[in-house]
């Protein structure tokens, strides 16, 4: 089984009647993802793109039994969905929204705390490009058929340097067992290290590449994870190698504040941790291809 | 997003912290008065630019009478104080601070921030005050306390206690040391703040704790719901193009190279600088136009860039996913329809009918290099500076 969605994943969509909650999902369902229902409140018993349409994410996943969602709900009300999402019994949501406050997040976070670790949602994002299973399903907004199915996972900060790797990959013949991206801000649903101990036990998976990039700790705390407890390798490629110091690189997250957050520093450590470093994103695609070789 | 000194000062006196009197001009013709009616007998003339280590910087002067306040204040406004966090070019001084001075008697350091690894906020104290953060980490770490907040219930007054005691207070001091704890804790949760620094935090000899010196930052994601800190903004402190970007929907940093890129994702930019450097090269710009890459975000993003007197050569590298490399590539011809590049060009297009989008480039009358991967892009563009 793949890690996280599988290919029959019951999803909802949150914000579903929404302009991009609907151009989105319109793609996910052309790509195969099981996209049972949506949730609008207020629009309840209309249906849409075919699907009904909840009021609550309670009555949605009542009616469906959805097990995954996807928020496309702006920045301000999505704290709110993705609680929402977690107390309805959602099992995996990703938020793509870009602009979510910190301290809304630390909120969402703490709110979750009150669910033992197997009732616990898996919060992907935000400011995410979300998960693939190539020829599986797809419970995001990125370009499918750029992923090849395959057996190596990724795990990427960055939508579009996520895409470049799964191309890259792709060119060389290489597919993807899963690709997750954990969004660009600075405080997020799921880590690196959570993703990589997902993939570390997940028989259709054999090596991971791992793309980060400048601010915080989460890199370094999955090379030191893998380095403890993982067999199958890591690749890995930090951008932001000339990004100064105490400015904000695009993603809020991406801010060298504190000794270990620089390009040079993540990449000094991870090696040290064993993870194979890309030398430049050009070789990400190269990098993988040569590990591979190897087991 | 930054505020000036004086208003993190009124934000945090909000908060039940105890500032020196003071009061805020913009023109040498009014700082006498304010001295005069501010009282005392001595004043500090505080430059108001977004950057710390303004004394060094000659951007702090002390002042014995209300006509020593008024040339100082004369002698600062409109100058561009560089310091070792403005870069050479420095920041415009439009706003002086004028204040009591103050009889110092222990300078202590009090910052608040996000730390990501327990994601909670952390208070970061220290009997070393007037140093740099950094500074004290470095030369007296030992005397570094911290203390997590649970955000779910805010600070508890123990907790502000131990950080006081920690910090050796007298214990006749140490309720209104925890006080003013609890007042940059409140501030900081309730305003959205990321950061929030006193220091010196300052006991003085008449036994009073006070913020002599404070920064806050603010999350720019939680400004919809934060007008009044919004207004706080001061553009003048901005580079002038990122206030044009930031104006625009562009994520942009200016840097000091000459190899100007527009790129979809801040990743994939990232990315690319980190390319053009490894190429030997040196990227005069960090800019994100967002993961769709529309055309009017191209338009705007070919306007920032021609902008920068700097740039001898633009590279673009676009990673079309749904939206496809053929519209990419069609936004490409119409913005450059509207603007004139005098400088070389180099185009790489990646993803979704990236033939399709090369053939329409290639059609087009566009003077420019085609490039194929990122480090083809990269040398091409390094190349074409010769």
């Amino acid at each position: 089984m793949a890690v996280i969605i599988e290919k029959n994943t019951k999803i909802l969509i949150q914000g579903f009647t929404g302009k991009m909650g609907t151009f989105h999902a319109e793609e996910m369902i052309k790509y195969g993802s099981n996209v049972v229902a949506g949730v609008t409140p207020g629009k309840g018993g209309q249906k849409h793109l075919d699907r009904p349409v909840f009021n609550t994410v309670k009555d949605a996943v009542k009616h469906t039994g959805a097990t995954a969602s996807i928020l496309f709900v702006p920045p301000a009300f999505a704290a709110d969905s993705a609680m929402e999402a977690a107390d309805a019994g959602i099992k995996t949501c990703v938020a793509i929204v870009d602009g979510i406050p910190s301290h809304d997040m630390i909120r969402i976070k703490r709110y979750m705390r009150r669910y033992s670790k197997s009732d616990k949602m898996t919060l992907v994002g935000p400011n995410c490009a979300g998960i693939i299973s190539p020829g599986k399903s797809m419970l995001g907004i990125m370009p499918g058929h750029i992923y090849k199915e395959g057996r190596v996972g990724i795990i990427s900060r960055s939508g579009t340097l996520g895409y470049e790797a799964a191309q890259q990959m792709k060119n060389l013949d290489i597919g993807i067992s899963t690709s997750v991206g954990i969004g660009g801000d600075p405080i997020n649903g799921s880590s690196f290290r959570d993703i990589i101990e997902k993939f570390e036990t997940d028989d259709e998976t054999d090596a991971i590449l791992m793309i980060g990039e400048i601010g915080g700790p989460q890199e370094v705390a999955a090379g030191e994870f893998a380095k403890a407890n993982m067999k199958k390798p890591v690749i890995g490629y930090i951008a932001g190698l000339t990004a100064p110091k105490g400015r904000v690189m695009g993603h809020a997250g991406a801010i060298v504040s504190a000794y270990g957050e620089s390009a040079i520093e993540k990449v000094e450590i991870l090696k040290e941790c064993g993870v194979i470093i890309s030398k430049n994103p050009s070789v990400m695609g190269d990098t993988v291809k040569s590990v591979l070789e190897k087991i | 997003m930054d505020i000036h000194e004086y208003q993190a000062k009124e934000i945090l006196a909000s908060f039940g912290v105890t500032i020196p009197r003071g009061g805020i001009v913009y023109s040498p013709e009014t700082a006498e008065n304010k001295a005069r009616e501010i009282g005392g007998s001595k004043w500090v003339v505080k430059a108001q630019i977004h950057s710390g280590a303004r004394g060094k910087a000659g951007g702090v002067i002390v002042c014995n009478s209300p006509l020593e306040v008024a040339q100082a204040t004369d002698k600062l406004l409109g100058k561009k104080l560089v310091t070792n966090q403005t870069g050479p070019e420095g920041k415009i001084v439009n706003r002086i601070y004028i204040e009591e001075a103050t009889d110092i008697e222990k300078e202590l350091y009090l910052g608040l921030v996000f730390d990501r690894s327990s994601e909670s906020i952390m208070v970061v104290a220290s009997t070393e005050g007037g140093m740099s953060v950094e500074e004290i980490a470095k030369e007296k770490p030992e005397s570094i306390i911290r203390s997590k907040i649970e955000v779910a219930v805010g600070i508890q007054n123990f907790q502000a206690r131990e950080l006081a005691f920690g910090l050796g207070i007298e214990p006749e001091l140490i309720r209104r040391a925890s006080e003013t704890i609890i007042g940059c804790a409140k501030a900081f949760s309730e305003l959205d703040a990321t950061m929030v620094e006193v220091n010196p935090l300052v006991i003085s000899k008449q036994k009073q704790i006070l913020a002599l010196d404070c920064k806050m930052s603010f999350d720019n994601n939680a400004m919809f719901r934060r007008d009044k800190v919004s207004e706080l903004r001061d553009k003048t402190q901005e580079d002038e193009k990122e206030v044009y970007a930031s104006d625009r929907g562009l994520n942009y940093v200016s840097l000091d190279g000459n190899i100007g890129n527009i790129i979809n994702g801040a990743g994939l930019a990232m990315a690319s600088m980190d390319m053009i450097k490894l190429a030997g090269g040196e990227p005069a710009n960090f800019l994100d136009v967002g993961g769709g890459a529309t055309p009017e975000k191209i338009v705007k993003a070919f306007r920032l860039i021609t902008m920068d007197k700097k740039v001898k050569v633009i590279l673009v590298n676009i990673f079309a996913g749904i939206n496809r490399c053929d519209w990419v590539a069609e936004g490409i011809v119409q913005a450059l329809e509207k603007i004139e590049i005098k400088v070389p060009l180099v185009i790489r297009l990646a993803g979704t009918n990236v033939e399709k989008g090369n053939k329409i480039l290639q059609e087009s009358k566009l003077n420019y290099i085609e490039a194929n991967t990122l480090e083809d892009a990269a040398n091409k563009a390094v190349t074409a500076l010769k």
